[in-house]
This record gives structure tokens, C-alpha cells and sequence, in this order.
């Protein structure tokens, strides 16, 4: 018996029991669905992660200064500006404040910097102008506001040139940054940016204890860490004092860690994969039972051994690739479905979708080889004569 | 000359019922020639079933030694019974025992798909054998679509698809009324006249006369020839 005949003859079995076929693919369509869905949304939500990080930069460093009795002053900065791994480099001054224009009042994180911060947190300018280096000599009080920041004070007008009120004192809006969207923990548009100098008057310090570094391109990072770091010692005599951070490390730590979780919902939803084959082996045991006559008869009339366990191991075959096929259609939909109502980002990764496929016809080859060798193994007279 | 299709010699079966051994066949030796129409008679109990089953190569005799068309049956690993039972036997039954997922064209096919035989020429041949007992207008009817005679032909038709030596009918008429049991009968009396060696079991004597030659099956032993009826009566 060849297998086409094979194949048609297993179509034809299930097509006779419709409802019985489904319960049977059931689990596999669970699992497979399952899988699909929580690899997309795991992988989606490893690629905002990184994507987000790498908005901000991958040539970029973070130094903390913790030490705050040695100063670090603007002639640092302006030292390692020299540095010929180092591009930019912006000092920061961070406080919440509360900016008011008429009666809306918006409490917002206020970043001191200077000029360079635009290029090294790869920001865009919408409307007006970026802080200058001449507006930092000057102390001057303008303001640079995130779109969201702009939004809730100003609404539809336009802020250019209109003041806000930073605790009291009247800021002139030099500028709107582009949105730039969501990323976690800090929003780059509900924001806004003074002149440095201006910063520390406000929130009286002198000392500057935390600035950005940007290497001159990624490649040139590690370099630009260690000659950092070398400088930093030799200002405070030991490396307890501050921290370097590589936003590459970063990235690197976060996705290792969605990855994980990727790889944790995955081995969830396989398990129930096996439990889908688990389903499959149970009905076709008892199907094997339900047809002892039928098995029989074909016996008598010549069927081989072979035959009737290709024939019960093609059905089991058949029935979790069409329960896999269901639910690869049905996890897609259920990502797409997520990704339009929640707005989160899914990846389809086509391995993923061919390796639940696989897995699923092996699980069916797997669990119907015991029903199929039950089947093959009994006796034709006893299996004629049971009713 | 005469050809001898089967022949058995000495072949003796027994079973364990719990404790006690029961011999279903004690020694039997029985020769059918080609073109015979042979009936076995017997009570239930006769070990008449357990006969058809190791005529049907559905079982193996203990000892004793079963030629088929110059095979040694009783030699033969169960595996290869399979091949033998579809190219040797057409088996018709009491209870005709289609597959009620097929139609009845599909039934008579089934013997054909495991020789292997090509769609085209299987359809070709089934339904030639459809026609030989008289029902190819129904071929695609469903077995619960059809009366139990009809069914019964089908059976039939199925059993002769592979052309094979022996039709072996276990109480072909065992499920009929009086009147399609005479139908059937014309219809193995015709196939045997067309050549086909047929070998019916049955405890209806009436169906049993109707053979070329009959065997009186007791106790597992064979008995030939003789007043079959008086010899019934006895048994009874």
C-alpha cells in the first residue's frame, strides 16, 4: 500500500468523526498558537527594549560622581572634551521642578546642559533653537521644552518665544524637541532643558556629578571607557569615588534578561505541546479500540502488519500537522490581535513558527506510534470476533 | 487430471480453556480440488470455526502439516499470512463485515490497495466484480444504504477482487431471510460454475446439501460422504 492511499484513507477517517478530530487537534492548536504568541510578544517586547536603549546611543557613557568633596568643575570637562576618543561630552543638573504658564502648571524633570547634550542624546529640535554655548557663558533663562512639556502648557500654540515660570523666575521657550515616544522609565518628551550654568544657580551647586560622554563612534567606546576612567582616577585617586557606565551593557544586560524570559515562555508553551500529544495518543487509543473490528477485517483481507500501523500513524500525522497549521493561523492572529489593542511590539520569528510546526508533527508521531503499534499487534480472529 | 488446490493432513489444534485443554481439531485431513464446492457442516461447538480459521490462514495449526497452492502453511511465520490471506483467500462472512466508512465500491477495492494495485485498474476491477454478482448499479452506495443481501454480494464481490483460489464463506446465509439466502447461493453456485473453488461452513443442512460435496464436522473430527442428514440427526 503506497502512501498516497495511505494519506487519503487517514483524510477520510477524520473527515467521518469532524467533532472528535477538533478535540483531538485541540491541544495541539493551544500549544502551537500558545507558542507562537508568547515567543512574538516576548521577542517584541526584547526589541523595544533594545531599540530604546540603543536610541539613546551606543557610543555613549554615563560617569556618576559620588565623591562630592573633591569638585569636579568645568575645566574636567573641558579636559576630557580634549581626549581624542571623545566626541562630546555634557555635564547634567537634574530636579524636578514645577513650570507654570498662566494658570496650567506641569511638574516636569528640568535637565541642566549645554550644547553638545542635543547630539549626545540624539535629540531633535522641532521648532526654534537649542541651547547655545553663548546662552551657557551668560547663564541666560531659556528654555528648551520636551513636545509633551509643550503640549500640556501651550497646547496648540506656539511656545517660541512666550515664557514659562520655573519656580517663580520667567524663561524664555527657545525651542521644541521632536517626540520622540515612549521608552522605559524615562520619557524623553515630558522634559524640558536649561543652560547648564543656569541649572546650577538654580538648584545652587557648583560641583557637576554626573555628565555624558559620547565616544567618537562605537568602536572606539572601550577605548574611550578606559581613558576615561584613567582620568577620573588620577583626579580622585581611586575608582570608588565613580562610576562609568556603558549604555552597551546596558543593552546587553536587558536583552540577556527578555531573552530569558523569551526563552521561559517558550518552554511554558511547549509544555503544553507535549500535553496537545498527550490529547492525540489518548483518542487514538481509544479509536483503536472503537475500530478492533474494523482493524479485523482488514487483516483478513490482507492488510500487513505495516500496513495498519503506517495507516493509524499517518492518521495521528495527519491530524497534529492540520492542528499545528490551525495553530500557527490562530497564534498569528491572536499577535496581530495584541499588537493593534495593546499597541505593543511583537516580532514574528519565522523559526519559531517552523520549529512549533515540526515539534507538533513530531509530538503527533510520537504519541500515535503506541495507538498505531496496539493497533498493528492484534490478532485478526480476535479482533473479527470482538463487538 | 484433477488439481489439488489445498490439502491437509493430520492437523490437530487445541486451546486452554482455564485449566482443561480443549481439542478443536483432532487430526484432520481433508484434500480440495480445484473447481470443488465444498460444505463443511457441523454444530457450534465442532470446531468448525477454528477449521476456517487455519483453512483462512487467520491461524496455525499445532502440528500437522497445510498445503495451499504448493505453500507450506504450516511452516509460515505469522507475518507472511498476510500476503497469503490476500492473494489466497477471499473471505465472505455471516455478518458480512464491510467497513461502513466506505462505500461499496471502496469495500471491494480495500483486498486490491494492499497488493498495491494502481487506482485506475483497482476501480476497473472492483467494479467488474460488482457486476459479477449482479449489484454495479450501487457502487457507490454505503453499506447502511443497502439491504443485507445486497450487502452479502458486495462481500462477495470484495473476496473474488483478488482473484484468488479459495472463496471461504463462514455462514454466508447465517444473517438473511430464506429467500435472499437462495439469491446468495445461486450466486456462489454461479462463480462456481464460472471455475472458483468455494468452501462454505455452516449448521444450516439445507445450505449444506446444496454443495458438490460435504463434510461432517464433530467433536473435531471429520466425517465424509455417507447419509449426511441421518448423521446430522445424530450429532443433534
Amino acid at each position: 500500500m503506497n502512501l498516497l492511499t495511505s494519506i487519503k484513507m487517514a483524510f477520510r477517517t477524520i473527515r467521518g468523526n469532524k467533532i472528535r478530530a477538533f478535540l483531538t487537534m485541540l491541544g495541539i492548536i493551544i500549544g502551537v498558537s500558545s507558542v507562537i504568541v508568547l515567543v512574538a510578544i516576548g521577542q517584541g517586547s526584547s526589541q523595544s527594549v533594545t531599540s530604546s536603549i540603543n536610541s539613546l546611543g551606543t557610543n555613549l557613557l554615563t560617569v556618576s560622581i559620588s565623591d562630592t568633596d573633591t569638585p569636579f568643575t568645568q575645566d574636567n570637562i573641558d579636559e576630557i572634551k580634549k581626549m581624542n576618543t571623545v566626541k562630546n561630552v555634557s555635564p547634567v543638573l537634574s530636579s524636578r521642578l514645577s513650570l507654570k504658564n498662566g494658570s496650567t502648571t506641569s511638574t516636569i524633570n528640568v535637565t541642566g546642559s549645554n550644547a553638545s547634550y542635543k547630539s549626545v542624546r540624539k535629540l531633535s529640535i522641532s521648532n526654534g533653537r537649542f541651547i547655545s554655548d553663548i546662552d551657557l557663558d551668560y547663564r541666560q533663562k531659556v528654555i528648551v521644552l520636551g513636545s509633551t512639556t509643550a503640549q500640556t502648557l501651550f497646547g496648540n500654540k506656539n511656545p517660541i518665544n512666550q515664557y514659562v515660570l520655573v519656580n517663580g523666575d520667567r524663561y524664555k521657550v527657545i525651542g521644541t524637541l521632536t517626540y520622540k515616544g515612549g521608552s522605559n522609565g524615562q520619557s524623553n518628551d515630558d522634559t524640558a532643558i536649561i543652560p547648564f550654568t543656569t541649572a546650577q544657580r538654580l538648584m545652587q551647586t557648583t560641583h557637576i556629578t554626573q555628565f555624558y560622554v559620547q565616544a567618537t563612534n562605537s568602536n572606539m567606546v572601550n577605548f574611550a571607557m578606559n581613558q576615561l576612567s584613567r582620568y577620573m582616577i588620577q583626579v580622585y585617586g581611586d575608582s570608588d569615588s565613580f562610576s562609568v557606565v556603558n549604555q552597551q551593557d546596558v543593552m546587553n544586560t536587558m536583552s540577556s534578561v527578555s531573552d530569558t524570559l523569551t526563552m521561559l515562555l517558550g518552554g511554558i508553551a511547549s509544555i503544553s505541546l507535549i500535553v496537545g500529544g498527550i490529547g492525540i495518543m489518548n483518542i487514538m487509543f481509544v479509536s483503536v479500540t472503537e475500530r478492533t473490528r474494523e482493524i479485523g477485517i482488514r487483516k483478513a483481507i490482507g492488510a500487513k502488519r505495516k500496513d495498519i500501523l503506517t495507516q493509524f500513524l499517518i492518521e495521528a500525522i495527519v491530524l497534529s500537522i492540520i492542528g499545528g497549521l490551525i495553530g500557527i493561523g490562530l497564534g498569528l492572529g491572536i499577535t496581530k490581535l495584541y499588537a493593534i489593542f495593546s499597541g505593543g511590539t511583537v516580532v514574528y520569528s519565522l523559526s519559531i513558527i517552523l520549529y512549533s510546526f515540526l515539534f507538533s508533527a513530531i509530538v503527533g508521531i510520537i504519541f500515535g506510534v503506541f495507538p498505531a503499534n496496539k493497533a498493528s499487534k492484534l490478532r485478526p480472529i480476535e479482533a473479527l470476533r470482538f463487538e | 487430471m484433477i488439481e489439488t488446490v489445498m490439502s491437509m493432513n493430520n492437523i490437530s489444534k487445541s486451546y486452554k480453556m482455564g485449566e482443561s485443554t480443549v481439542q478443536a481439531l483432532d487430526h484432520i485431513s481433508l484434500t480440495v480440488s480445484r473447481g470443488d464446492f465444498l460444505t463443511i457442516v457441523g454444530p457450534s461447538g465442532s470446531g468448525k470455526s477454528t477449521l476456517m480459521n487455519i483453512i483462512g490462514c487467520l491461524d496455525q495449526s499445532d502440528t500437522g502439516e497445510y498445503i495451499l497452492e504448493g505453500d507450506e502453511i504450516n511452516k509460515l511465520k505469522d507475518r507472511y499470512l498476510a500476503t497469503i490471506r490476500n492473494k489466497k483467500i477471499g473471505f465472505i462472512f455471516q455478518n458480512f463485515n464491510l467497513l461502513g466508512k466506505l462505500s461499496a465500491i471502496e469495500n471491494v477495492e480495500l483486498p486490491l490497495i494492499y497488493r498495491g494495485v494502481k487506482a485506475n485498474e483497482r476501480k476497473e476491477m472492483a467494479l467488474s466484480c460488482l457486476n459479477q454478482v449482479g449489484i454495479g448499479d450501487r457502487a457507490s452506495h454505503l453499506p447502511n444504504q443497502l439491504s443485507g443481501g445486497q450487502q452479502q454480494r458486495v462481500a462477495i464481490a470484495r473476496a473474488l477482487a483478488g482473484n484468488p483460489p479459495i472463496l471461504l464463506a463462514d455462514e454466508p446465509t447465517g444473517a438473511l431471510d430464506s429467500r435472499t439466502s437462495q439469491e446468495i447461493m445461486e450466486v456462489l453456485h454461479n462463480l462456481n460454475k464460472k471455475g472458483h473453488t468455494i468452501i462454505l461452513i455452516t449448521h444450516d443442512l439445507n445450505v449444506a446439501k446444496q454443495g458438490k460435496r460435504t463434510i461432517r464436522i464433530s467433536d473435531g473430527k471429520l466425517y465424509e460422504g455417507g447419509d449426511v442428514n441421518h448423521e446430522f440427526v445424530n450429532i443433534h
